[in-house]
Parts: C-alpha cells; structure tokens; sequence
C-alpha cells in the first residue's frame, strides 16, 4: 500500500467520515482515495473544496458538530489553512491535518523535503498557540500514527498535523491494521448540534477583554505542558554505547538509520534519535543523552531548522554538527554514512 | 380580567440588551430571524454562524448554538457543519465586507454545490465595525474613510451584485433582496426568511437573503435620516425583490 493510501484508510478505520481536500502534488493520491472510499461508506463525505481556505474551514465546521474530520495538503496548500489552524486551536477543535511537504519556499518543487518544521512545530499561523506534530518514517507508521493523531486530537481538542513529504505518500509497503471494529468518534460534551434538551452554547475566539484573553492563552498553555509532559515520542536505535548521536526525522531518519546501520558493521559507534512528536519536542531524551555523549549531528531536508531545537535542548553541554539537504534533495545512506564517518573520525572517536 | 401578553422577547433571543448603534438595522434582523426560529419550532435545531464584523457578537444575543467563522468562511463553516448534522437548521449571518469581498469565493461555491444552507447577507453598503471603510457594496459617489471624495468607477470599481451573481449559479434555490427600512419591508424581509429557512429544510439547495440595512454611524446620519439614505441610494443599485426562486420560476 502507498503512503498516502495507508493514511487515508488509517483515517477512515479511525471513525474519520468527513474529508475536505484541495488537489495538490504529492499528496493527491490520498485526496483520490478518501474520494472512493467515503463515498462507499454509510455517511461518508467528501467534498473538493474550491480551496484551502475553504476545505480546513469546512473542518473546522464539521468539528464543532462533534465529527472526526481530515483534510490534507501540501507545503503552499499548508500555508493557507493556517489561518483556519489558528481559528482550531484558539476554539480548541481537534482535527487531523496532514502536510505531505515538498520543497520550498514558494512553489518549489514536488520533491521531498523537510522544509516546514519550522510552520509546523511554531504553530504556523497568527497567534500564541501549538499543534501536536507527528513525522512519521514508514507506510506502517503512517497508518499508526494516522489513528493516534485523531485520539490525541480528541483527547487534547487540539488540532493535530502528521508532518510527511512526497517519498513517504508515494512509498510502497505491506501495511498491517488493527483487527476489530472501526473506531467512533468518542463522546463529546462541547459541540454545537443544535440545544436540545440543554442550554444553547457557542464556540468563539474573539476575546474582546484583554483578561479574558489572557487567561484562555494560560489556559491554552497549561494544555501544551501538559501534552509536553505526556505525548513525547521517539525512536532510540544503538544508543546504548553511542560516542555519536544522528538526530533525524521521517525520511532523512530512515537514510540516517541505513547509514547507521553500515557503520556499525564497521565498528563505528554510532546511534540514531528520531524525534516521533516533532513538538513536543523529546528534549529532555536529548538532555540525558548528552550526560554520556558529546557529539551529535542533526540531519535534515532543509537548511537548519529542527538543529536550532537540537541547541535549544543541549544548551551547549555537548558540540552540534548540522548536514542539511534543503530542496528536495535525497541523499543515499551510502552518502550519509561518508558524512557521519567524516566527523566521526575527525573529533577522534574512532 | 387578566392582561393578555401581545408583543415579548422570542424565545430564541437571549434576554440582552443588543450593543448595536440606535437605528442600526441588526437588532430588528435578528429579532426577525429570532421570530421565524420561534414559530417555525427551530430553536433546538438551528445552529448559527456568525461572522467577523459588528455581528460578530451575535451568540451573546441568539438564544441557540452558534458557532464563529473567520471572517469570510462562514459558507465553508457552515458546510461542514450542515454536512454532519443534514437534518438541522444551518444558518450564517455575514455583512457585506465578509460576503462580498473576502469571503466571495466560499460563498459562490457552497451556492454552487447547493448547500443546504442558508445566508442571511446584511448589507449596509459599508465596513462597520472597522470604522466605515469601503465596501464591495458602497454605492458609486458614496464616501467612505477609504473613498475619499465617493467612490469612483475608474480607481475603486463599482459596488458588486453578489445575490444576482449567486442566483446564476445552478445550486442556487431562493435569493431574495429585502429592506428593514419600513414597516411593509420588515414584514416582507421576515416572510423571506422564513421562506429561505423551508427551501433549506425541503432540501432544495442553497437559499439566500440579502438585506439592505443602514449603518447610521458610519453614514453620519440620524436613524432616520439613514433609513432615507439607503432608499435614496441603495435601492436602485439593488432593487428589491425576489432574484431566484425555483419553486417559482
Ligand atoms: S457600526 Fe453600523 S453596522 Fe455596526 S452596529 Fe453601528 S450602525 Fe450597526
């Protein structure tokens, strides 16, 4: 199964029943499939929205109404939910929110690439606010992480991004999928479905009082410690008796894990992190791990951006090399390895 | 003998003052949506959007779920919502600055795709809660802080015929354009309301109405003077009456 395929059926396996999308290269496929597939089952919808702007609106409707929902897009589609993004978290909406990236800025190019870390893991749009951003590195993970953003979603009411690129939806590989029933969106006290048999309510974001604003940003924030404190997730790979650590995410995790791999069988020891959540971001994993290891290299598909997070968390307690491949360049693990080997040897770990 | 109770808050108006500018058109606009909720038995089943702009503080007034749309998203909003719960009232209540100018291209598509919804469009012919900056409605000659000197043709192009534009639209049921500035058109805009509200409900597609309203703070005027204002300049550049209606034509 292809990427975006696995996603789509994750997310229909997840209860998810309302798909609004907006045609955009690479993630097409997956707008195709939650096409057919929503439109074979009872009470399915999918709508072609006339734009971005229109379809995360459209979630953002079919959330208050209480419904699990997705939309999809791509980098420059990205760009313009964000004001919808906002809208979610300010109203805190839980939706799923996939961003298959490519290369930019501006049109760039259909390549993968990791150049929205950045718009990802700050919110993106206007405001004091955070999504939960998942990045995941293979078809499974896809489909994995695809139902657990729509519980965190729920659990959180929080807008939830699945952070991808063009490698990863267009991939080929044998997903599995929960046996059991299909998920039903959990029950859901805060919706509007017209007040029956209750008082009316509304779902807002104007705050005209300065107070009553600031409280709902501590309000807000305390929800993002939370999440923080809970929802950190990662993969570990040849940690234990690391001298190095590669610190990468989705598709440059899965060229720097093949590099790893390669230099083990050399004897270099040499062990991977891959932040799972790109925010909340695993910095205390990063903490302890400097405790025992001095080196680490960030590697991206971009020009330095999940590095400066690196930094943030290291606060210089050990020394930062950063490799990036910005514009939709994939490099071999073959090149990576050649990368790692350099510094390896060059800082006398070898 | 007892007193009979003849004229009361309908139930669908929550019991406060409205913050609206005297003579404003929107608190009898929502009076009248209040009224047809009321005697159309919709109060549990309406759900409301309001939109960015002096109604945006319709929920506090509005006695039913309500739920706020970026300014200009309310058909797209209201899409979702409507698409989730097809069997209830769903209802957006947007001004021209949201409607016609930002919010245009959600608009002429959720009346496309024949959304069972429907817009109540007021249009005052300017941006109100901004402080009376030009809208796609104001009329040529009308000055506004962003008109100086009245609006003109060749530097700020002419006032947009939304509803006409909406009602070619093949997902389009019933479009009507109505005025509150007299007894006669108060009535006459409440029958279109609650005409808009059953073609939504027959499931006939997208339904509409549009009503000229006077913005008296940003006209300048008294209350009275500006009711004059919009018969004087705004009813020949949007004639009243029914524009679509396919049970009809
Ligand atoms: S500014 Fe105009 S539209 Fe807004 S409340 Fe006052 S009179 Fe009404």
């Amino acid at each position: 199964m292809s990427g975006n395929h696995a996603i789509g059926e994750a997310a229909v396996r997840a209860g998810c029943r309302f798909y609004f999308g907006y045609p955009i290269t690479p993630q097409n496929e997956m707008t195709e499939y939650m096409a057919r597939r929503l439109n074979e089952i009872e009470g399915g919808v999918f709508i072609q929205a006339e734009s971005e702007l229109a379809a995360i609106n459209m979630v953002i409707g079919a959330s208050m109404a209480g419904a699990r929902v997705m939309t999809s897009s791509s980098s420059p589609g990205i760009s313009l939910k964000q004001e919808g993004i906002s809208f979610l978290c300010a109203m805190e909406l839980p939706a799923v929110i996939v961003n298959m990236t490519r290369g930019g800025p501006g049109l760039g190019n259909i390549a993968p690439a990791q150049s929205d870390y950045f718009q990802a893991t700050r919110g993106g749009g206007h405001g004091d606010y955070r999504t939960i951003v998942l990045a995941p590195s293979s078809v499974q993970e896809l489909a994995d992480l695809t139902m657990e953003a729509f519980n965190l979603a729920d659990k959180y009411r929080i807008p939830t991004v699945i952070l991808g690129d063009g490698m990863l939806g267009q991939m080929m590989e044998p997903v599995e999928f929960p046996d059991g029933e299909m998920q039903k969106p959990p029950p859901k006290d805060w919706t509007i479905t017209g007040a029956r048999g209750r008082p009316s309510r509304f779902i807002r974001s104007l705050l005209l009082d300065p107070a009553v604003e600031e409280e709902h940003n501590w309000k807000l924030a305390r929800k993002y410690e939370r999440i923080a404190a809970k929802e950190v997730r990662y993969e570990a790979y040849r940690l234990e008796d690391a001298k190095m650590v590669v610190v990468s995410f989705g598709t440059a995790a899965r060229i720097a894990k093949g590099a790893i791999k390669r230099l083990r069988e050399q004897g270099l020891k040499v062990g991977l992190l891959r932040p799972i959540t790109l925010w909340p971001f695993p910095e205390i994993v990063l903490k302890d791990l400097a405790k025992r290891i001095g080196h680490f290299l960030v590697y991206e598909m971009n020009a330095g951006q999940m590095v400066e997070d690196v930094r943030l968390a290291l606060e210089g307690r050990a020394e930062i090399f950063f490799y990036g491949r910005p514009g939709g360049v994939v490099i071999t693990p073959l090149e990576m390895s050649r990368v790692i080997t350099s510094k390896y040897y060059q800082k006398g770990l070898g | 003998m007892g007193f009979q109770k003849v004229f009361g808050r309908p139930r669908a108006l929550k019991d406060a003052p409205f913050h609206y500018c005297p003579g404003c058109g929107h608190s009898i606009i929502h009076r009248l949506i209040a009224e047809v909720i009321d005697e159309m038995g919709l109060q549990e089943k309406a759900i409301g959007v309001p939109p960015a702009g002096c109604a945006v503080l319709a929920y506090y007034y509005f006695d039913i779920d309500m739920g706020e749309a970026p300014h200009g998203r309310g058909a797209a909003l209201a899409t979702g919502l409507k698409r989730v719960l097809p069997d209830r009232l769903v209802f957006t209540y947007q001004g021209d600055g949201d409607i016609a100018a930002i919010g245009t291209a959600e608009t002429i598509h959720a009346a496309n795709r024949g959304e069972r919804i429907t817009v109540i469009f007021v249009n005052n012919g300017v941006y109100g809660m901004t402080g009376g900056q030009m809208a796609p409605t104001t009329v040529l000659g009308q000055e506004t802080t962003t008109s100086p000197g009245g609006r003109e043709r060749i530097r700020d192009g002419f006032p947009l015929n939304l509803s006409e534009m909406l009602a070619l639209t093949k997902g389009s049921a019933y479009i009507e354009r109505t005025a509150v500035n007299n007894p006669k058109n108060i009535m006459k805009t409440k029958k279109a309301i609650e005409k808009a509200f059953r073609v939504q409900i027959e499931g006939l597609g997208f339904s509409l109405v549009e009503v000229l309203s006077p913005c008296p703070t940003n006209l300048k005027l008294r209350p009275v003077e500006a009711w004059r204002w919009v018969e004087e300049n705004m009813m020949d550049v949007f004639p009243l009456g029914v524009i679509k209606d396919v049970q009809r034509d």
